[in-house]
């Protein structure tokens, strides 16, 4: 393992002082890639004309991406619950019912996707290859608060270009659980509750009425696929099935997958679970 | 979504031609934008006994010009002491229409009917009122590019009633589950000449 750690300090010097001169395994491809770099359109103002093509009240609204999504985190006693939906809408068409709205980043780290599916699935890999390259420079796992923290100086120097991402990252590290919520604004919230996309309010409306830090983990499951399942019901944006996620001390642990058609007869064929 | 105010309620409908009858559905969806208000909203009103009306679009507009043409159709009975034909209607509805020329109801009309002969008709127009008659399928709606693909697919002639029902169904659920407007329940009208068969579907509620 060491020697792979030297292999890294040579190609990267400026992570580390001093630095062994060029090595024998000549990764030139970590220097090449450390900041990706994008095309940029060769007009006038670029930015405006990014922001003018992907706003979707602007007439020159061209690059439609997927907006309709619920997803919501909800930190307990257990430690964090994470669920969401899985379609994809390209304006009112349903593009996709099978969309894999959470992203493994790595066995103890889960990010959430709304906005546009490329930005989330791209920053987030990229999120997970450089928590990567912290643990093995470090001999650690990054913490939560670093990871999302990464995520958002990632994003924001594209601030305003027209990305599109609203997301959660949730994880287990020596602090415990944690959650943040960070999006392409350059936001970054850590929180107890959060709840991202079109049917955001409507799983709101029911996360909170019944939700308890003291909650049992079945209870928490149940808790945060009904609320999934009350925002597909609501929102047009939201739907196909259901996918919940458990982070627990030693990892996230998926917990089900359920079509929304099956859970939609089957709550209706049971007696609405007590408010207060 | 569509900032189209054609499609801010959301809502789909469909017509087929059988064998002898013809068939009328619509789904149930009634919104506003991305926010689903109501799964019971009629879009399919009865003309006659023997001729169906339903209407896709803006649901303030469904509802007024349904009251509109119900209205003329009882006028036109009072009048003529019989009861009006399919191809009347659709020109009594198509110039209803188009007296609304230069500020119109934003819907998309479909007639399916049997005349006095018992032959089936179905037509559709556009908002101003230009009427398209087949002899196969006429859809509209937020979700009519998707059924008019389905509808391609699974639509064969001379269908006798159930077969009918079994396909314009099958072409509704499978437009309408494409569709994020459109959906929450759907229902069947299948017009013969003996009566009138009506059914709720059971569809996807997201």
């Amino acid at each position: 393992m060491d020697a792979y750690v030297n292999a890294f300090r040579t190609t990267v010097p400026t992570w580390f002082d001093g630095g062994i001169p060029s090595s024998s395994f000549g990764l030139e491809a970590a220097k090449e890639f450390a900041m990706p770099a994008f095309d940029i359109p060769g007009c006038h103002n670029p930015m405006e004309f990014l922001r003018s093509i992907t706003d979707e009240t602007s007439k020159d609204y061209r690059i439609k991406i997927q907006h309709g999504t619920t997803t919501l985190a909800f930190k307990f006693k257990g430690g964090v619950m994470v669920a969401v939906d899985s379609r994809a809408t390209a304006g009112g068409y349903i593009a996709s019912q099978t969309v894999k709205k959470i992203i493994e980043i790595n066995p103890y780290l889960l990010g959430t996707m709304a906005g546009g599916a490329a930005d989330c699935s791209y920053w987030e890999r990229e999120l997970g290859r450089r928590c990567r390259l912290y643990q093995l420079k470090n001999k650690e796992l990054i913490s939560v608060a670093a990871a999302s923290k990464l995520l958002a100086n990632m994003v924001y120097p594209y601030k305003r270009m027209g990305i599109s991402m609203g997301t959660m990252v949730t994880g287990w590290d020596k602090t415990g659980p944690n959650l943040f919520y960070v999006d392409a604004d350059g936001t970054r919230i850590k929180g107890e509750i959060f709840s991202v996309g079109s049917g955001s309010t409507f799983a709101y409306g029911v996360l909170d009425s019944t939700h308890d830090y003291e909650l049992e983990e079945n209870d928490a499951i149940d808790l945060a696929r009904r609320s999934i399942y009350h925002a597909t019901y609501r929102d047009a944006g939201s739907g196909g099935s259901v996918s919940v996620y458990h982070v627990k001390e030693n990892g996230w642990q998926f917990i089900s997958t359920h079509d929304v058609y099956d859970l939609h007869y089957e709550y209706q064929d049971q007696p609405k679970p007590r408010l207060i | 979504m569509s900032s189209e105010i054609d499609e801010y309620n959301g809502g789909s409908v469909l017509a087929m031609l059988g064998k002898n009858c013809v068939a009328i559905a619509s789904d149930k969806r009634f919104g506003m934008k991305l926010m689903t208000l109501g799964t019971e909203f009629p879009k399919i009103f009865q003309a006659t006994d023997k001729i169906y009306i339903a209407m896709a679009g803006l649901a303030t507009d469904i509802q007024t010009l349904s009251e509109l043409i119900r209205y003329k159709i009882n006028m036109y009975k009072l009048r003529e002491e019989r009861e009006i034909e399919p191809t009347t209607l659709a020109y009594m509805v198509a110039s209803t229409l188009y007296e609304r020329r230069f500020s119109p109801y934003y819907v998309s009309p479909l007639i399916a009917g049997l005349d006095k002969n018992n032959k089936p008709y179905i037509c559709n127009m556009d908002l101003i009122g230009c009427v398209t008659t087949t002899n196969d399928f006429v859809v509209g709606g937020a979700a009519d590019d998707c059924l008019l693909g389905t509808c391609e697919a699974l639509y064969e002639p001379d269908l006798e009633p159930e077969d009918l029902f079994e396909t314009i169904s099958q072409s509704l659920i499978s437009a309408v589950d494409r569709n994020a407007a459109s959906g929450w329940g759907a229902v069947v009208h299948v017009l013969t000449p003996e009566r009138v068969i009506t059914r709720t579907l059971k569809t996807r509620q997201d």
